[in-house]
């Protein structure tokens, strides 16, 4: 309980705030890192996941690969690309988007499934052609989804860059291991303290975004009730046979 | 390779420490999920609140949270207590959403028939509810033990012994066989454990072998992918 006040101190310390070594360039460092990682998976990974939603073609090597590549430990992977292809940013970049692209590629596929199949069956009838469905229906009724994909993408990539400190990297992490390495709690406390708020703030951006990205009339037709109550298809499809 | 045979010890030894401290928060999770869960569901006003609050304990890093805690719980830093707690709090995280998905996905007529054939509310839970909740339960717990057996190795940079030892060492020795090794015996637990998830699914749930409602499931999959993964 007692470190509180000191890692305040630390973080409260003008000498921290100043120079390459300061607190808002360590903060810049980390925003950069981030945004680097999450503008590749986004490229790689949405489109694909779009394909795998719209077609319906490659959903269960999609879901198999993403299940592979949360097993593996990423602290594991970032030290034995270093040490394969040498210390700087590109090794570790190459671990942070191979760790980012399930969450984001779930996120489109997952965007994509739950669009009603009924809705977008209207869509073609009406003579919409492939493109026109996928960027006027399913695109624009996906986009909660798959900025959801974006948003827990962006959590890891955070709180990743976070432990990759280890080698040497700016970014909020370095406090944490220079700070370790001392014994400095303070420090360690202090700049834990910066990473929560950034991933928390981060993930209220996202939160935002993700609800004013849902088209006006989905949020018209959408019921008060807020539990998530699968559709009794017993009520609704089948015809009553007590009728006649 | 003499290193393996050196060493086969120390691994061992590892390993299975590695897997007592990732099973310890993947058990204690669901167990404190399930109710939490429930409720969530049960109660409208509570549902809201509760996954806005799991949702935030799912956003803070890892690393963070693990220097965080000591101050916090009154630990020493080097305490694995620490890690085990944070690493508890991430799988109440995921397992609270993922448990109040698969209570809402019980048909609300089986129980209301429940109810109406005389079943108390406690033993409605106990008999319909949880065994109907089952497989999307099964699929969240699935989720968690693969996040937590992963991320258990993160404790290692504050001292707590886990595999992620092997890659800080082998990192320093410039040793990649040591760090392949942590690697490949993560993914080993990993596959087991989720191996031994769901032989216990089909032993307890032996009427999902064909499961009705495999979208459900593989909607909540892919749900808890996008939150969890």
């Amino acid at each position: 309980m007692n470190s509180w006040p000191s890692a305040f101190l630390w973080l409260a310390d003008p000498v921290n705030w100043a120079g390459p070594g300061g607190i808002p360039t360590r903060v810049g460092e980390h925003l950069l890192y981030t945004l680097v990682t999450l503008l590749i998976g986004v490229i790689i990974a949405v489109p694909a996941g779009l394909a795998i939603g719209h077609t319906g073609r490659g959903r269960g090597i999609a879901v198999q690969a993403s299940g592979v590549l949360r097993a593996l430990p990423t602290l594991g992977l970032l030290l034995l690309l270093a040490l394969w292809l040498g210390i700087g940013f590109t090794p570790p970049l190459i671990v942070m988007v191979a760790l980012a692209l399930p969450p984001l590629l779930a996120g489109a596929y997952a965007g994509m499934d739950a669009v009603d199949r009924q809705t977008i069956d209207a869509a073609r009838s009406i003579g919409m052609t492939g493109w026109q469905v996928l960027f006027q229906v399913e695109l624009p009724l996906a986009l909660p989804l798959v900025i959801g994909g974006i948003r827990s993408g962006c959590l890891q990539v955070i709180a990743t860059w976070t432990v990759a400190a280890y080698l040497p990297l700016g970014g909020l992490g370095r406090y944490i291991y220079d700070g370790l390495a001392v014994q400095n709690y303070a420090e360690m406390l202090g700049a834990s303290v910066l990473v929560i708020v950034l991933a928390l703030l981060a993930d209220g951006l996202f939160a935002l975004v993700q609800r004013l990205v849902v088209p006006r009339g989905v949020l018209a037709g959408r019921s008060r009730d807020v539990r998530t109550r699968t559709p009794r298809r017993s009520a609704s499809s089948t015809p009553s046979t007590t009728a006649g | 390779m003499s290193w393996l045979l050196g060493n086969a010890d120390q691994i061992v030894q590892i390993t299975l420490v590695h897997a007592w401290y990732s099973a310890l928060p993947i058990v204690i999770g669901f167990v404190i999920a399930i109710p939490i869960g429930w409720l969530a569901n049960r109660y409208r006003v509570g549902r809201g609140t509760i996954l806005a609050v799991v949702g935030l304990l799912y956003a803070v890093p890892s690393l963070p949270l693990f220097v965080a805690l000591p101050s916090l719980l009154g630990t020493r830093i080097l305490d694995p207590a620490n890690v085990i707690v944070a690493l508890t709090i991430y799988a109440i995280a995921i397992m609270v959403r993922t448990a109040s998905d698969a209570f809402a996905s019980v048909e609300i007529d089986v129980l209301l028939s429940a109810t109406a054939v005389g079943f108390s509310t406690w033993r409605r839970f106990w008999s319909v509810e949880l065994p109907l909740a089952g497989p999307v339960l099964l699929s969240g717990i699935r989720v968690v033990s693969v996040s937590t057996i992963s991320l258990l190795s993160v404790g290692s940079v504050i001292g707590v012994t886990s595999l992620g030892y092997f890659f800080l060492d082998g990192f320093q020795r410039a040793f990649a066989l040591e760090i392949i090794v942590g690697i490949v015996g993560t993914i080993v637990i990993a596959v087991i454990s989720d191996l031994l998830l769901s032989l216990a699914g089909r032993l307890l749930m032996p009427w999902n072998a064909r499961p009705p409602s495999r979208r459900a499931v593989r909607r909540a999959e892919a749900r808890t992918l996008v939150e969890a993964a």
